[in-house]
């Protein structure tokens, strides 16, 4: 990928989600269909976290909508505890939908600004019960006070009486309320100040340790991904580049776009190496027509015909670290 | 820049005491609050600091382009001997372009979405320099060049929608560039860019800046950006410059303690998966009712009594400026920070794991 193939899928008990050969295609002009993500395989454990970075339009959220099939994949399969997601019905999907809950970016827009926080962390169990509202407020009370939030206080305040922060530590107590499985965390703490996305991220790792919650986290920043996950997997333009256990991932990046990324993330570090020279790079090429062979060869230095021609696929570079590269930095197998 | 080598030239932008307040309600919303810095030719400033700090209303002061009508500014903004405060728009404007120019944040909002590129690179060129048209076109030909956008004849005649975000924040930069001004200001201008496209950006306005030995001022949230791209950084808080000092010495050695919250709050990528951050508790206190004493005592993991009556002037010590009665790596500090965390303070506890952790791997 930025190929295909599934050699760093694992199996086991353990194994919450397991997503193979997922495909999200869009209608495009002219019959064209834009290829947002196209083939990617990976799996998640109970209790891990999964990172998912990459630059925008590289399908990152897309990726972690179609867990949920908000839209379903155009092809793939998406297996939640080994039920097989993409074949269910509307009304069953329905069902299995409080497993899988999601943050997103804009903790402000993500709240009604109409309704009070207490109604908008209720709403989930107007659906799914209980509904006697003195019930569902010890329930909310209780996961209002494990995320920060006073709730004597946001049971009559509404958004816009809260910062940034706040909102989304709301709009974490709204998914919690469900006790999912799992939580797709969207660039949760993009929109924050650092003093803030730092409480933010220290109250995720401590909710996983509290509720058993496996996380998928999607976000640009390297270093905030490296910081909450267990494993990263790499995107680009719609195909998944590299996986590997984060510290590994951060040691030693095998695939040539994971380099690409860490050169160019600033360090808080004056001492640290910038390449000076680049002014221009290539730009993202159009996932309506991408490149063939691997989608990272345009804007890939070790780029050759074998690029061009055939897609790579999954390779094993070590434990847990595997690549999609017909040239990687470091050597395969090991 | 080392503060040696720019002892004897002058400054060509000299910010003091500056002041911008805004009448909200009867109450002063002071977003700029008594700030004073200096910006020499060809040398960089960074401005760091959180939302709602100042950092954005400063470079806009400091031009002389804040628009709201219930803002004052007070102090003085010397820009090469003269004085820009109390200035009319209509005098400004002999500054604006050519002696001093702005790149913003958004480049999506900040071109006209239904003026072709060609027009609005030089507008104000024709307006400045009284050029042709034929002779503007090609001068933003040049323009598109110097900022490194291929085929700058043919994206002449596009839109702003017909390109990235990356190239649309080139033909920001163009803008500019073109009066080749001697001071530029970039506020956030890579914040809503992809990383490999920041990293370009950043670049290209590193190597302008040297070619044409401007004074730049990078205001920036991300202590990552102006770690390797500015000679002298200042961190503001609330309103105040909190701490001054050039780049290295500033990084080597913090004085302030938001500072040095600040820096430990960013997770890194050095550092190994599920590294405990050390969040800085609380959020920014409200600008209309700044508390009596220095703005970060609630927050600040190594409070004493005086620092919440007494506010904290900016001091200096070997050209490195700070605003604290407890700088880092005083004993007193150290004595403060050791009784907060015995009293359980909340906003030390950051700091008692951290020095937990270190002790730990001192053993």
């Amino acid at each position: 990928m930025a190929g295909s193939g599934t050699a760093h899928l694992r199996n086991g008990d353990d194994i919450v989600i397991r997503v193979e050969d997922l495909t999200v295609e869009f209608p495009a002009k002219g019959g064209n269909s834009v290829h947002a993500v196209s083939g990617i395989s990976f799996d998640v454990r109970r209790g891990e976290t999964l990172g998912l970075v990459g630059e925008s339009g590289c399908g990152k959220s897309t990726t972690g909508r179609a867990l949920l099939q908000l839209p379903a994949p155009t092809g793939g399969s998406v297996q939640l505890d080994g039920e097989e997601l993409t074949h269910l019905s509307r009304s069953e999907m329905t069902a299995r939908r409080t497993d899988i809950q999601m943050i997103f970016q804009d903790p402000i827009s993500s709240l009604n600004p109409r309704r009070t926080i207490g109604k908008i962390v209720a709403e989930p169990l107007d659906v799914w019960g209980p509904t006697a509202s003195d019930e569902q407020w010890v329930l909310v009370a209780s996961i209002l006070d494990a995320v920060g939030i006073d709730p004597e206080s946001a049971k009559y305040k509404r958004p816009h009486e809260y910062s940034g922060g706040q909102c989304q530590r709301i709009s974490i107590a709204r998914a919690l309320v469900m006790e999912p499985k799992v939580i797709i965390c969207d660039e949760p703490v993009s929109a924050l100040d650092v003093s803030v996305q730092a409480q933010i991220l220290n109250m995720l790792e401590d909710l996983k340790a509290k509720y058993g919650l496996t996380l998928v986290f999607i976000a640009h920043d390297l270093a905030v991904v490296k910081n909450i996950s267990d494993r990263v997997a790499v995107m680009y333009l719609g195909k998944m580049c590299e996986i590997s256990d984060s510290d590994d991932l951060y040691a030693t990046p095998a695939h040539p776009y994971t380099q690409l990324l860490m050169d160019s993330h600033p360090e808080p570090d004056p001492e640290a190496i910038i390449d000076e020279t680049v002014v221009l790079g290539g730009e993202i090429p159009s996932p309506i027509f991408p490149p063939s062979g691997c989608r990272f060869r345009t804007r890939c230095e070790f780029a050759d015909e074998r690029c061009a021609n055939e897609e790579p696929k999954m390779v094993k570079i070590s434990d847990d670290h595997y690549v999609a590269c017909h040239h990687p930095l470091t050597e395969v197998g090991k | 820049m080392s503060s040696s080598a720019v002892s004897d030239s002058r400054p060509l932008l000299s910010v003091r005491d500056l002041r911008t307040h805004f009448d909200v309600g009867g109450h002063a919303v002071k977003a700029v609050d008594g700030v004073s810095f200096d910006v020499y030719e060809g040398k960089t400033l960074g401005i760091v600091g959180e939302s709602g700090c100042g950092k954005t209303v400063l470079s806009r002061s400091i031009m002389g382009i804040t628009t709201a009508s219930n803002a004052s500014t007070s102090g003085s903004v010397n820009y090469a001997g003269t004085e820009l405060v109390g200035k009319s728009k209509r005098a400004l404007r002999a500054f604006w372009g050519e002696e001093m120019a702005m790149v913003f944040q958004d480049p999506m909002t900040s071109l006209n979405p239904v003026v072709r590129i060609g027009r609005q690179l030089t507008e104000h060129l024709r307006a400045h320099k009284k050029l042709s048209k034929s002779e503007a076109n090609e001068l933003a030909v040049q323009l598109l060049t110097w900022v490194r956008i291929p085929e700058p004849k043919e994206r002449l005649s596009n839109f702003p929608h017909q390109m990235s975000g990356g190239m649309r924040q080139r033909v920001c930069i163009a803008i500019a560039l073109a009066c080749s001004p001697k001071l530029l200001f970039a506020d956030e201008p890579t914040t809503a860019l992809d990383v490999t496209v920041q990293h370009q950006i950043l670049n290209l306005l590193a190597q302008q800046q040297q070619e044409r030995q401007m004074g730049m001022v990078l205001v920036t949230h991300d202590l990552g950006v102006v770690a390797t791209r500015t000679d002298d950084i200042a961190v503001m808080y609330a309103g105040k410059i909190v701490e001054k000092a050039s780049t290295s010495a500033l990084f080597s050695r913090m004085r302030h303690p938001y500072t040095q919250s600040l820096f430990w709050s960013i997770p890194k990528t050095s550092e190994p998966k599920h590294t405990r951050l050390s969040a800085i508790v609380g959020r920014p206190p409200n600008l209309a009712a700044l508390p009596s004493g220095c703005s970060f005592a609630d927050r600040c993991p190594y409070v004493q009594p005086i620092c919440r009556e007494v506010e904290p002037k900016l001091q200096t010590i070997d050209s490195h400026s700070f605003a604290c009665h407890l700088p880092v790596g005083s004993t007193e500090a150290e004595a403060a920070l050791s009784a907060n965390i015995s009293a359980g303070l909340p906003q030390s506890e950051g700091a008692a794991a951290r020095r937990e952790a270190q002790q730990g791997s001192l053993t």
